[in-house]
């Protein structure tokens, strides 16, 4: 990989622009213990490639080892990670009497610690239905036919603060999505969809993240495109972003049609790219720039 | 001199019909990779080249390669060589070629097509996310190629 010049350094110091990312192009070594209100974790950011990327990948890494200092820091302390707060809105909705006729999640889920281990193996094919279901499904599943309400936009505040919630649940679990079985079709579809180059500018997934992850376009240091970290708070955007939007927008910056979020194909891509994340950690809600 | 004979030919018809030299992104043809005819006819103007080259929506060069000639311009990407002394590397065909079409010339390559309207797999309207409304522009027009092979030329070692 290339390094960048001390030239486009001393240009941006001179405009006076924070240099803390620009100095490093490889991902950064450090590691993420986070304190918790019960005490330290530490997470696996960086893993093993898992067997069925073998020619592709050696390691994997967490988006969180491409960012900077201070952002990386921020994930380093609950009380300093904002998405925090929204992990606190999905607690109320999930004990609030929201349904047609007052069920709450909580009345039949009991706490949110009921949901543990299950972000760590989404998306998933559903035992029963054999559907292939993100999280979101699952969610909708429950307000539309439990509940008796409107769906919840799949990006919708109210979606995000909810995925956030559960997301903690598993926070420090081993991502291990299936990949093989019923799992396989979907497997294959997100794969082609991930090294098909998308839009104007002729681009995919794996231009960018399989390529080349470590180096620079432009200002933004480019991670693997690794989804264990999601929903993160995005500093950018000053919220949540889930997966689902993230997709959005990368094949949006190919100049191409998107695809939307929670479409066949993004669900498709999701299980696939999850399943690139099979070793590394849950982060709960991430913190990325 | 004969090219310089084929523009003041160019100019006088201008006035009336100013596309007439102009060749469409499908008709440009490619020898090795290289376009030996400026694409619209006219010469570049390498000031404008230089915007383009460092202006997202357009050729947004500067997301991949370093261009030391250019300190000003910050976080300059490491994707691919710098273009430091480039004009010592290719002749002005050769550049308005890769400009255009990088893929004649670097089989696969990650750099887009700048002078291309088909063969694209779902390509959208710009950077809107949506479906394109009527035919599909270049991302530039004969004329900013040209601009940006004025620029590349200056880009001497
Ligand atoms: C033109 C390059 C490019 C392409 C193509 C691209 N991305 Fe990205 N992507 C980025 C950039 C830049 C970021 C922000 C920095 C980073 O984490 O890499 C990003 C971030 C991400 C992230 C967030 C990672 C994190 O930990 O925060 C995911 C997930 C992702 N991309 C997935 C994808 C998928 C899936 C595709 C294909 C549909 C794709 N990207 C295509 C440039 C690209
Ligand atoms: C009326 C009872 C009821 C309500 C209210 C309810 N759920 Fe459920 N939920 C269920 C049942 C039953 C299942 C299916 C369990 C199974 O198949 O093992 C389920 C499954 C789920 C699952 C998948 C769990 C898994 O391990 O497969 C999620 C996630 C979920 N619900 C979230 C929610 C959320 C969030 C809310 C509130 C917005 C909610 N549920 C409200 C009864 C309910
Ligand atoms: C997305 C990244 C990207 C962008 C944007 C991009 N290029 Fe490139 N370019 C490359 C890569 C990668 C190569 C190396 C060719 C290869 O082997 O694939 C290259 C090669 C070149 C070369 C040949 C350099 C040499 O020394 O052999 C020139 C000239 C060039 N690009 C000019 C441009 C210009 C001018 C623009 C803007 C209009 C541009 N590029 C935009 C990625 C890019």
């Amino acid at each position: 990989m290339m390094h960048r010049k001390f030239t486009s350094r001393l240009a941006a110091t001179a405009l006076g622009i924070a240099l803390s990312g620009a100095a490093f192009a490889e991902p950064v070594e450090d590691t993420l213990t986070i304190e918790t209100d019960d005490g330290e974790i530490t997470l696996v950011t960086q893993a093993p490639a898992p067997a069925h990327l073998e020619g592709a990948l050696k390691t994997i890494y967490s988006g969180w080892h491409f960012r900077e200092d201070d952002t990386r820091g921020m994930q380093k302390d609950d009380f300093d990670n904002p998405g925090m707060v929204f992990v606190d809105r999905g607690m109320d909705s999930w004990n609030a009497a929201q349904g047609a006729n007052g069920e709450s999640c909580a009345g039949c889920h009991q706490g949110p610690e009921s949901m543990a281990g299950l972000r760590a193996v989404m998306p998933r094919v559903d035992a029963k239905t054999g559907s292939l279901m993100i999280m979101e499904d699952y969610i909708n599943g429950c307000v539309t036919e439990r509940m008796g309400l409107e769906a919840w936009g799949v990006t919708s505040n109210k979606m995000k603060d909810m995925l956030a919630l559960i997301s903690m649940q598993s926070r420090g679990e081993v991502v291990n999505v299936a990949v093989d079985g019923p799992a396989a079709p979907f497997y294959e579809k997100g794969k082609e969809i991930y090294y098909t180059r998308y839009g104007q500018l002729e681009m995919s997934c794996a231009n960018c993240h399989e390529d080349n992850y470590g180096n620079f376009i432009r200002a933004d240091h480019l991670s693997q495109g690794q989804v264990s970290g999601f929903p993160v708070y995005r500093l950018k955007d000053a919220g949540l972003v889930s997966a689902q939007q993230r997709f959005v927008g990368c094949v949006r910056d190919t100049r191409a049609e998107t695809f939307k979020a929670g479409s066949d194909e993004f669900k498709a891509l999701e299980l696939y790219v999850a399943s690139r994340g099979n070793g590394l950690s849950v982060e709960g809600v991430g913190v990325r720039h | 001199m004969h090219r310089q004979l084929w523009l003041a030919s160019v100019v006088a018809l201008s006035a009336v019909t100013p596309a007439v030299s102009e060749t469409a992104p499908a008709a440009v043809a490619y020898e090795e990779g290289a376009v030996a005819q400026s694409l619209s006819g006219q010469p570049g103007d390498p000031e404008s080249g230089a915007k383009i080259m460092t202006t997202n929506a357009l050729g947004n060069c500067v997301a991949c390669h370093q261009i030391a000639a250019m300190p000003d311009v910050p976080f300059q990407g490491d994707i691919a060589p710098p273009l430091d002394g480039v004009a010592d590397r290719y002749d002005e065909a050769h550049l308005r070629g890769i400009v255009a079409n990088a893929k004649m010339t670097f089989d696969g390559t990650f750099m887009p097509a700048f002078y291309k309207t088909t063969g694209f797999v779902r390509p959208g309207n710009a950077y809107t996310g949506k479906a394109p409304e009527g035919e599909l522009a270049p991302i530039l027009t004969a004329q900013q190629i040209e601009d940006v092979v004025a620029y590349l030329l200056t880009l001497k070692e």
